[in-house]
């Protein structure tokens, strides 16, 4: 199974998980993140923050590359076994699965710590964008300083947002 | 040199345009952006100086001075926001 996977299609976590770590006898951990769509009305409720759905575009080539590029950066930096990592694009709705991170290791303090370095370097170095549908009409997000942060805690300059 | 151009997001949307060849004068990064910038209209508009853009040579996040060379490919887009 490929480390790296961008589609359209909704995925199943539970089924990944099973399949990245299945026959591996040396896995004692698996870790992972699932990143899904959140409607802002729902937390602040204010109309306006509506987010009626998403739109998700990539960089075909060159995201599959990047984040190739991490996997094998996080090996360098930590004692795990498998990684995977499944990034949706197109159409995207309230509630739906965006992002799926999965790593396996021996004990679970390599794979926590993959998984998150994951995350970080993905939101500012793969090339996705999101545009949102809202009261307001569609509009591009803003990347977040506070995720070039994110990546800074592991020494590395984001240069991003 | 020639280099092939790739636009996303915001800034393909701002040209109307998801790629174009261009001969360029530029050797790096920041040369490039300051050309297509001279071209004024919606060149001078999508990739105004304070507005934030990054570059990807040949599928690589690239920094000002990182240089150009003959049959690049180069993506132009803003600031990435998946995950």
């Amino acid at each position: 199974m490929a480390r790296v996977r961008i589609q359209t299609e909704d995925f199943d976590v539970g089924a990944e998980l099973v399949s990245l770590r299945a026959g591996d006898l040396r896995v004692g951990a698996v870790c992972s993140f699932v990143g899904t769509v959140r409607d802002t009305r729902a937390i602040t409720g204010v109309a306006g923050d509506e987010i009626r759905s998403m739109e998700l575009e990539h960089y075909p080539g060159m995201t599959e590359k990047a984040i190739e590029a991490m996997i094998d950066e996080a090996h360098q930096r930590f004692d795990f076994y498998e990684a995977r990592i499944i990034h949706r694009i197109g159409l995207l709705q309230p509630a739906d699965q965006i992002v799926f991170v999965a790593v396996t290791s021996a004990h679970r303090g390599e794979s926590f710590k993959a998984c998150e370095f994951l995350m970080d370097y993905l939101k500012t170095q793969a090339p996705f964008w999101k545009k949102e549908q809202t009261p307001q009409g569609a509009q591009w997000v803003d990347a977040r300083v506070s995720d070039d942060a994110a990546l800074a805690r592991w020494g590395i300059d984001a240069n991003n947002a | 040199m020639k280099i092939q151009l790739r636009y996303f997001a915001s800034i393909r949307e701002d040209l109307g345009l998801a790629a174009e060849e261009l001969d360029c004068d530029a050797s790096n990064a920041a040369g490039l952006l300051a050309e297509l910038r001279a071209r004024g209209g919606a060149y001078a508009q999508a990739l105004a100086e304070g507005r934030p853009v990054r570059v990807a040579i040949n599928q690589v996040m690239a920094r000002a001075d990182t240089p150009l060379s003959e049959g690049a490919e180069v993506g132009l887009f803003p600031p990435v926001t998946g995950g």
